[in-house]
């Protein structure tokens, strides 16, 4: 594997959602989630009812991939904070320690200017989180949960 | 890179369809869609051109079941196909757990066959994957087309690794199912291979 595995145990899920519980409610947002680069969903607070979250996160994957592309281009560093200003809502995202991406939704009941500060704060603190987030995944004393899986398990799984 | 949380006790992997301009990428994840439960899926993405030609990635999330308690989900992106997308298609491929290489079995398009594996090698590399120990299969699409390559000469060609092939007519659902559940197969027992390590 060119990457080591991303593994989110209870602990750390629940510092990680404190973080974005927190930003929901300093910033005035409508919805912040927290996303791994490859834009596999990380966690999501605020009023997530409605939005289809799944394909959220792919997205903005994807931008983050694509702009990545540009800056490598440009000889540029990563483009590590981004802006969409909609009619009604705009989307702010934050690359955290090069790995995560902190996204915040937000309208007009809040500004730019308390977002970027309220995440610049979040950002602190995710990157503590996710530091240890990868120092457990490469420790070999942690278990995973394939660990116990049978052969028999994977077939199962397939079978009509 | 698979993304394992224990508190909703869910498991996503990333599988890749690889594979030369319109050789039927998208239209394996249509059917796919088309052909699954609404509760085990979510909604198709398609970044396409106005000609519906893949512009960045289609998306499509899927859940195949619980192992053990645990969610399995697997994310299928795929990737533009055409030759100058280059820089798309290396984005797609990080991260990733499993490729499917869609060949277009039309001899016409042997060349493209060719040139797309060794582009899928070579963009790999780049992101420290070898697609000789990724899990990975071979699917020979549209064998319904008139003028096409033997499957022996296809195996011949682009089969050197002797993984796991299927022949398959996207269009009419052939062979897709059973090329899905064959790399979800080895992408699992991979990572079920990673954690005896």
């Amino acid at each position: 594997m060119a990457s080591p595995q991303m593994v989110m145990y209870e602990e750390e899920f629940a510092q990680v959602q404190a973080v974005t519980n927190r930003l929901v409610q300093d910033a005035n947002a409508r919805v912040v989630f927290v996303i791994d680069k490859n834009g596999q969903l990380i966690s999501a607070s605020g009023d997530t009812g409605e939005l289809d979250t799944t394909s959220l996160a792919s997205l903005t994957a994807g931008t983050i991939a694509a702009t990545g592309g540009i800056a490598e281009l440009l000889r540029e560093q990563e483009f590590a904070t981004q802006y969409h200003e909609g009619v009604r809502q705009n989307v702010h995202i934050q690359v955290v320690s090069g790995r995560v991406i902190l996204v915040v939704i937000f309208d007009n009941r809040t500004s730019l200017g308390l977002v970027r500060l309220r995440v610049k704060r979040a950002t602190e603190h995710l990157t503590r989180i996710f530091e240890m987030v990868m120092a457990k995944a490469q420790d070999p004393f942690q278990s995973s949960p394939f660990a116990e899986i049978t052969d028999d398990d994977i077939d199962n799984l397939f079978n009509d | 890179m698979s993304f394992i949380n224990y508190l909703s006790r869910e498991i996503n992997c990333k599988i890749v369809y690889y594979g030369p301009g319109l050789c039927g990428k998208t239209t394996n994840l249509q059917y796919i869609y088309n052909r699954t439960n609404p509760d085990a899926k979510g909604k198709m993405i398609s970044l396409a051109t106005e000609t519906e030609r893949t512009l960045f990635f289609d998306f499509l999330p899927l859940e195949i079941g619980e192992i053990r308690g645990f969610k399995t989900r697997f994310h299928l992106y795929t990737v533009p196909g055409q030759v100058f997308y280059d820089a798309s298609r290396k984005l797609i491929l990080k991260g990733v757990d499993g490729v499917v290489f869609v060949a277009d079995s039309q001899m016409l398009r042997a060349e493209a066959n060719i040139e797309s594996m060794d582009n899928l090698r070579t963009n790999l590399a780049e992101q420290g994957y070898n697609l000789d120990t990724l899990p990975y299969v071979i699917q020979y699409n549209k064998r319904d087309m008139p003028n096409i390559s033997p499957v022996e000469e296809l195996r011949h060609l682009l089969n050197t690794g002797n993984v796991p092939d299927f022949d398959a007519i996207a269009t009419t659902g052939e062979g897709v199912f059973e090329t899905l559940k064959s790399v979800a197969k080895l992408v699992l027992t991979e990572l079920k291979r990673g954690a005896a390590r």
